[in-house]
């Protein structure tokens, strides 16, 4: 039995509870062990990649029970891509939390960051819807107390409206799991996916409206527009690292978009038909165009930040709303382009608001270290306002091209090519206002203070370098990565493999399960 | 009995959304919790209506409830009584922090900056 | 040298500028005139290839999926253009060491050169039209680096974000209509793209495609009406006006043009976009350039006049037309960098551009009044100069031209624009370095060292060498324009001549020039006309949009997002209602499979209490005292109702989390205020109500339709029931659930209670340190402390029944697995009862008995409970594998162990660890706003909080 497919959910899952009860005051021991965890987990994630990456599902029976009966965690190509991404972006986040000190402002920083990434790793590992409601709750209830660490009025009251949406997303999910148990009888995902298509024609408003329901349990997640509304205070008031890490959260809910939409509900079966495929895109276009012209809107450079995710997950829900092998294989690449460029920006808008003190777009004097900022500010903003040659141009191409045999091809390329015209000018607003005004501002006593104001030090350059270095990675081995996620798309639309691997494995004390 | 359950579970969502909708955050609180009761019953229904058959084995019955709902409810049950629990410490450490239990932003007061930010 | 090296070197070159910089400007400047020169070298490598006509060829896959890959093709015209880039580049870089004043950061300068210069290079080779947005927009990147160079003056940054706005939008704009185009053919290479003109002609999407390929050109090469950012631009260095303004970038546009010549010329649409856009931009440009007084204005104008000139006869889509816009190009590149250069010159040694203000120059610099004149008098159409002979290969072209039906239109524009080139080129000899010498120059002009001089020399020698023997260059222009027309059409016989006998273009050059004098003789009559006459200013107009555009994002994002949590809840609740409806509308709704039960009279009691309860909760939730009472009534008649429905075990945890809430909610509301005041407005109550009454409905009939319905299949819980015995070894199939089957939900649910103990526990900490410990001091009680606080009574029975109450948490938690109860409601119970000891003997007397370390106690549950089932893997079973045997425990009877129990026994303590740690965090807070401020312990001793906080309670 290889145990290793659960070993990113137990190994955070027992990392937190040690630093509470053995280094509960040692800040310096508390950073060991969790960066010493996280890298562990970049090695098994690593393993699990290889292990799938020709097409083998892996299988993990909690508790010894067979599927439906019990819990399983399922690895394939997309789980464990998931995990990889996680455990990378973890790990630079970590370290630049560490380096600029912010974990130390504030109580558990380490507990909760490791029960973070127990929740999104469980998320994307399990193949329960069930248990998928758990893996959310920890990882909110954990990003609730990041959300508020070190607090702070602002923080507090962004935190407040933020738990409170996202309760009324865990109440959704639950009526969305209550009408899926009632019309099924089983929760499992692949033997779902076998149910949904017993259903007849006759009686179909149960599982659309389960479908339903749980497609905007993912929306709100994903932040897909008009549910998204809980995001920009939210990211903007976090702390940076703490948003940096939430950039993989907005993911969680495309993964369950896409894992769900294709092996549950695909676009062909008729029971779902005409719901999600009537509005899902239409919604997505609405997101990226909020999310550009929001970047134009902004006052702060974190909420400009908050807006470009919604923006890029805008683009993501874009290509996943087309469901063909191809729009799946370019929203995959581009989730990745878009979680490393979105934290890459947030922990940036923490070494200005380091040299600068605030994070106003107004005229004010130089700061700190700006030539290093200032660079990898250009850096990231190229890869988010999707400008040549880094991913966030490839990726948009991905998303055209898929888009080009589709009836809404116009409306497609003409939102998604004016948005990046829109977000070009602002992020180029931005970075003159914050990188070039301050060299006209004329000598002033605050001009000294400023001066005076500490700079970053240099292991959290170090921390973004590497998130840049991923982006470029990312841009140079484009060609790898597409592939992979070509082989990923073909995988999620040829589910057979996935669900006889999760049905057909006996357990304790069940023979492969009889028919209905 | 099916149409007072649903009923119920009516009532108690519109309870909730009404309260959920409200300007302070203790009503809003008290809106999720009804949701909350709501969401457990629904999903309690899930398994169906049945009366006097715990799902506890005994020799002499056949036919028992459905326990998987009830596993699933109890589960949510602690689920958010734990939220309710954070929820209400993060509520009202805004309220001690800005002297009023608004949801909403009210317009910015200058020492309204964020600590411990940089 | 291979392509891709040629192509690389210049972005690999980029990093050593910036390295050098250290040590020393000469040393920037060398290292990077080393970089373009070996690029330049391996360049020339590939001559013979060329010249005998092949295509080198050079290709890496990079997005092989998509059909963008690193593939490299050089023929005529890419050679013709690279060498542009490259040669002239050269030059650039020698002049800019000369040019550039000390405190500029030349390392800086230099790396965003090389950028710029690799990124030009990529676009003249690329093969591959992806490949060539990305060289596109590269040079978009890199021109915005530099020409907002000198950051402090206001007036480059602003043409920074203008040109990268303009060119950019172009780039997008031309980044569609590729993708067209490779979709059309099949294939994102230029090689395919351009063998198929008549599939792509014949296509509906030819014209979209068409236009969106010309906006890219357009604006990147300033054509009417997106000339206006050149001359902002103007702004950057000189250097950079000369390389970027002048030979290379502006001329992408026009490399495309070319480019693209054999697929999208020839048609309708082509002809008369490009040509009038051409002859437009020609006309005016050379007009307003007249106007100029900045030397570099009115240099970039005429820029955009020959840029326009040469658009036009790319656009005529006829042989002659292409093979005269390539000899143009050449001859404009030369005269027009040495132009600038001396120009930079001026402005180097006299400290200012204007041209009122200089005059009289011709002896003061004589070395620069020579370079100027000869290139100036070249651009004016001289002849034995090289503009004359492209000038005249223009006019002829034009003399043939016919656009809209009308024979004169063309000829008579272009000879207008001619005489307006002309006037200014006339201007730029006499009014700068003509006439008397002035005494009040702001700075004593004198030639310069050869380092300056030396670039534009060179380019001037190649004009007049043109210029006298064009038999010269003959060859290789026919060479570029046979790779222009791509084998649609034969390349002209035209020789090259100064003298072609009296044809038409003489007599209109002849007018040209004449006409230039003229209207310089009338200058300044014609210049009061000129200031008199109302134009728009471009950049007035350009930021009115920009500011109007962020104006109306700001309109429209901010009061969206403005915190207002109840209005995105109302959206949210709407949005979500009417998907579901949506959905429930589109279905099919079979006839109901269950018969519906008969309620008993008891159901319905209850039933209506619930009602009832929730109505007056809704009432009257401004009493919030009330509305807990309610709170805790509901919760009742709901365990009582799982009692009913067969759920024991809900009903106890419902009933216990159900007190355990309320004591939270009491405790939080000894802080808060008692009342809720009224405050949104009727109308607002009724939209409330009405979405409210909505979701009410959807759920309602949701839930009934499921109750009246069957599962399409036998639900899984049977195999739950059938194996829990001899499976999970209980009888409570509930609890066997929970700890076995489905255990993995339990370990995140557990841990679920643990973040949020942890989160509170921090919270309270972070407020106790932060500010608020001092509100918390200072506040004053909303109602007067009861008299008697811990009633003796209550102390009494508390301290009896907390025995009591520890045995039968106890019990329930034993006989869990077999009958109702287990790890929850057990850890809840016993919770229960710590919490009386609380509230009756408040929290100093009880914490002084109690000292539990809650965190450990929670730790020790989760990894209890994550222990064992990890345990399980040392019997190479998977994660929370039980297994289990009877034991009998007098006087409880007899039990069964598992390894699930212990699993619960995990479970128990995680609850009793979070429950009391969130209570006793509440208090905590309680305990500090009861305190004095006096007391409380001084944090300012730099210690990581907590480290000295003695009430921690661990």
């Amino acid at each position: 039995m290889n145990h290793w497919l659960i070993a990113p959910v137990i190994l955070p899952a027992l990392m937190a509870p040690f630093v509470v009860l053995a280094a509960r005051n040692h800040i310096s021991i508390q950073r060991v062990f969790s960066l010493a965890g996280v890298l562990a987990l970049i090695a098994v994630a690593i393993g699990l990649v290889i292990e799938t990456m020709d097409g083998t599902v892996m299988l993990y029976q909690l508790g010894d029970w067979a599927a439906p009966f019990g819990i399983v965690l399922v690895g394939d190509r997309l789980s464990t891509m998931m995990v990889l991404l996680t455990s990378l972006l973890a790990f630079f986040v970590l370290l630049y939390a560490i380096a600029s000190g912010w974990d130390d402002r504030g109580w558990h920083f380490h507990s909760l960051f490791q029960f973070q990434l127990m929740g999104v790793m469980g998320a994307f590992l399990t193949g329960d819807l069930f248990n998928l409601f758990v893996f959310f709750e920890v990882l909110l209830i954990a990003s609730y107390g990041l959300m508020i660490h070190s607090g702070g009025n602002r923080r507090m009251r962004a935190g407040v409206q933020y738990v409170l949406f996202n309760l009324i997303g865990s109440t959704l999910f639950l009526f969305a799991l209550g009408s899926i148990y009632a019309e099924t009888g089983t929760l499992n995902m692949a033997d779902l996916a076998n149910r949904v298509g017993l259903i007849g024609a006759e009686e179909t408003v149960g599982i659309r409206v389960a479908a339903v329901l749980l497609l905007l349990v993912f929306a709100i997640k994903a932040a897909l527009v008009p549910l998204h509304f809980w995001l920009p205070s939210s990211y903007a008031e976090a702390p940076a690292p703490v948003a940096a890490l939430f950039a993989i959260m907005t993911k969680v809910g495309a993964y369950g978009i896409i894992r769900v939409y294709t092996m549950i509900f695909p676009p062909d079966l008729e029971a779902t038909a005409g719901l999600h495929d009537v509005w899902l895109l239409p919604a997505a276009l609405v997101s990226v165009a909020l999310g550009m012209v929001g970047i134009m809107a902004a006052k702060t450079l974190n909420r400009l930040v908050a807006f470009s995710v919604i923006g890029s997950m805008g683009m993501i829900l874009v290509s996943i709303a087309l469901f063909t092998p191809a729009s799946i294989a370019a929203a995959l690449y581009y989730i990745v382009h878009s979680t490393l460029a979105a934290a890459t920006l947030f922990l940036i808008s923490d070494l200005v608001r380091t040299g600068r003190g605030n994070l106003d777009l107004t005229t004010q004097q130089p700061m700190a270290g700006t030539a290093m900022t200032a660079v990898l500010f250009f850096v990231a903003a190229i890869a988010m306002a999707g400008l040549p040659p880094l991913s966030g141009f490839l990726g948009k191409l991905l998303v055209l091209d898929a888009a080009y045999d589709t009836n809404l091809v116009v409306w497609i390329w003409a939102t998604v090519l004016i948005a990046s015209l829109v977000s070009i000018v602002g992020f180029a607003r931005a970075g003159s206002v914050l990188f070039w005004k301050a060299h006209g501002v004329t000598a002033t006593d605050d001009t000294r203070d400023a001066m005076l104001r500490e700079r970053p030090n240099v292991l959290s350059y170090v921390a973004v370098g590497g998130l840049v270095t991923l982006l470029i990675g990312n841009t140079v081995f484009a060609g790898q990565l597409h592939g992979f996620t070509i082989d990923t798309a073909a995988q999620l639309f040829a589910p057979d493999p996935y669900i006889s691997t999760v049905i057909d494995t006996p357990g304790k004390l069940s023979t492969p399960q009889e028919e209905y | 009995m099916e149409f007072l359950v649903a009923s119920a579970i009516g009532t108690l969502t519109s309870g909730g959304l009404y309260l959920l909708l409200r300007l302070r955050t203790f009503p809003v609180i008290v809106g999720i919790a009804l949701l909350t009761y709501a969401v457990n019953v629904f999903l309690f229904s899930a398994g169906r209506l049945t009366v006097g058959v715990p799902p506890i084995l005994r020799d002499d019955i056949t036919g028992y409830a459905d326990p998987l709902p009830q596993a699933l409810v109890l589960t949510a049950i602690v689920i958010s009584f734990g939220m309710t629990a954070v929820v209400v410490m993060i509520a009202l450490g805004a309220f001690l922090g800005s002297d009023n239990d608004f949801v909403d932003d009210q317009p910015e007061s200058p020492d309204d900056r964020t600590e411990g930010g940089s | 040298m291979s392509l891709l090296i040629i192509v690389a070197l210049p972005f690999l070159g980029a990093l050593l500028p910036g390295l050098m910089y250290p040590a020393g400007r000469a040393a920037c400047a060398g290292i990077t005139f080393t970089v373009s020169l070996v690029a330049f070298i391996g360049l020339l490598t590939h001559l013979p290839a060329v010249i005998a006509g092949e295509v080198v060829m050079a290709r890496v896959d990079w997005m092989p999926a998509l059909g963008l890959n690193f593939s490299l093709m050089l023929d005529g015209l890419g050679f013709f253009f690279a060498l542009l880039i490259l040669g002239i580049g050269l030059l650039i870089i020698a002049y800019a060491r000369h040019y550039l004043s000390r405190d500029d950061n030349m390392g800086e300068f230099f790396t965003y050169l090389l950028l710029f210069q690799g990124a030009m290079v990529g676009i003249v080779m690329s093969d591959n039209v992806l490949l060539l947005l990305i060289f596109w927009e590269l040079t978009s990147l890199s021109s915005f680096l530099l020409i907002g160079f000198w950051k402090h003056l206001p007036a480059g940054r602003q043409g920074a974000r203008m040109a990268l706005t303009v060119t950019g939008m172009g780039g997008l704009a031309m980044l569609g209509g590729m993708l067209i185009l490779g979709q059309i053919v099949g294939s994102y290479d230029l090689s395919v793209i351009l063998q198929n003109r008549e599939l792509i002609q014949a296509d509906p999407l030819y014209v979209p495609a068409l236009i969106l390929i010309l906006l890219g050109c357009f604006t990147k090469s300033a054509q009417f009406p997106f000339h206006f950012w050149l001359p902002h631009a103007m702004a950057a260095p000189t250097p950079v006006s000369a390389y970027l303004h002048s030979a290379t970038m502006v001329k992408a546009g026009i490399f495309i043009l070319a480019r693209m010549w054999p697929v999208l010329s020839g048609t309708p649409e082509w002809f008369v976009i490009v040509t009038t856009a051409g002859l437009v931009t020609m006309v005016l440009g050379a007009v307003i350039a007249l106007f100029k007084h900045d030397l570099k204005a009115l240099l970039a104008f005429s820029t955009v006049s020959h840029l326009g000139l040469i658009t036009m006869l790319l656009g005529t889509g006829t042989a002659f037309g292409a093979m005269a816009a390539m000899f143009h190009i050449l001859n404009h590149a030369t005269f027009k960098a040495a132009l600038f250069m001396s120009a930079g010159i001026i402005d180097h040694e006299t400290h200012t551009r204007d041209i009122r203000r200089l005059g009289g120059l011709r002896h003061l610099m004589p070395v620069t009044f020579g370079i100027a004149t000869l290139a100036a008098l070249s651009m004016a159409g001289i002849p034995l100069l090289n503009g004359f002979l492209s000038k005249e290969m223009m006019l002829e072209e034009a003399y043939d031209t016919v656009l809209f039906g009308v024979p004169w239109l063309v000829p008579v524009m272009a000879t207008v624009g001619s005489l307006f080139s002309a006037a200014y080129c006339f201007r730029l000899i006499g009014h700068v370095f003509m006439g008397p010498v002035r005494d009040d120059y702001p700075a004593k002009p004198h030639d310069p060292n050869p380092g300056l001089w030396f670039p534009p020399a060179l380019l001037v020698v190649l004009v007049v060498v043109i210029g006298v023997a064009p038999f010269l260059a003959e060859p290789f222009v026919k060479l570029v324009t046979a790779s222009v027309l791509g084998g649609v059409v034969e390349v002209p016989t035209a020789y090259f001549a100064i003298w072609h006998g009296l044809v038409p273009a003489l007599f209109m050059s002849i007018i040209a020039v004449l006409g230039g004098l003229l209207m310089l003789a009338i200058f300044n009559p014609a210049l009061r006309l000129w200031d008199a006459a109302p134009r728009p200013e471009a950049k007035v107009i350009f930021d009115a949009v920009v500011s109007g555009i962020v104006g109306l994002a700001r309109e429209l994002i901010l009061p969206l997002h403005d915190g207002k949590f109840t209005r995105y809840a109302a959206v949210g609740s709407v949005t979500i209602i009417a998907a579901g409806y949506h959905a429930w509308v589109t279905g099919t709704v079979g006839a109901p499979a269950r018969a519906v039960q008969n309620p008993g009279l008891v159901p319905i009691v209850g039933w209506a209490v619930l009602i009832a309860g929730t109505g007056a909760l809704v009432m009257m939730h401004r009493n919030r005292l009330f509305s807990l009472i309610l709170i805790g009534i509901l919760g009742l008649i709901i365990s009582i109702g799982f009692v009913f429905f067969s759920a024991p075990d809900l009903a106890m945890t419902q009933f216990t989390v159900e007190v355990v809430t309320i004591i939270l909610l009491l405790l939080a509301l000894n802080f808060l205020p008692r009342e809720t005041p009224v405050e949104s407005s009727v109308l607002r109550r009724m939209r409330d109500g009405g979405i409210a009454i909505l979701g009410g409905l959807a759920t309602f009939g949701l839930a009934f339709h499921y109750l009246v319905r069957d599962a399409v299949g036998s639900p899984i819980s049977e195999f739950h029931l059938a194996n829990s015995y001899q499976g999970g070894g209980g009888t409570n199939v509930v609890n066997v659930i929970l700890v076995d089957f489905r255990g993995f939900d339990t370990y995140g649910e557990i841990i679920v209670l643990g973040i949020a103990a942890l989160l509170i526990y921090a919270l309270t900490q972070s407020l106790l340190d932060g500010p608020v410990r001092a509100r918390l001091a200072s506040r004053k009680p909303a109602k007067p402390r009861a008299g008697d606080v811990h009633p003796m009574m209550m102390v009494v029975l508390t301290r009896v029944i907390m025995p009591v109450v520890l045995m039968v948490g106890f019990y329930i938690f034993l006989r869990g697995h077999n009958e109702p109860g287990g790890g929850f409601i057990a850890g809840l119970i016993v919770a229960i009862g710590m919490l009386m000891q609380y509230m009756a003997n408040g929290f100093a007397w009880t914490s002084e008995r109690l000292r539990y370390p809650y965190h450990g106690v929670i730790g020790a549950g989760v990894l209890i409970a994550g222990l064992t089932g990890i345990g399980s893997w040392v019997f190479g079973k998977p994660f929370l594998t039980s297994d289990f045997t009877y034991v009998r425990i007098p006087p409880f009877g007899e039990f069964e162990l598992a390894t699930a129990a212990l699993f619960d026994l995990g479970v128990f303590l995680a609850v009793v660890g979070a429950v009391m740690l969130s209570l006793e965090s509440f208090s905590r807070l309680a305990q500090r706003a009861s305190e004095p401020e006096s007391d409380l312990p001084l944090r300012d001793d730099g210690l990581p909080p907590g480290t000295t906080a003695p009430k921690e309670g661990v």
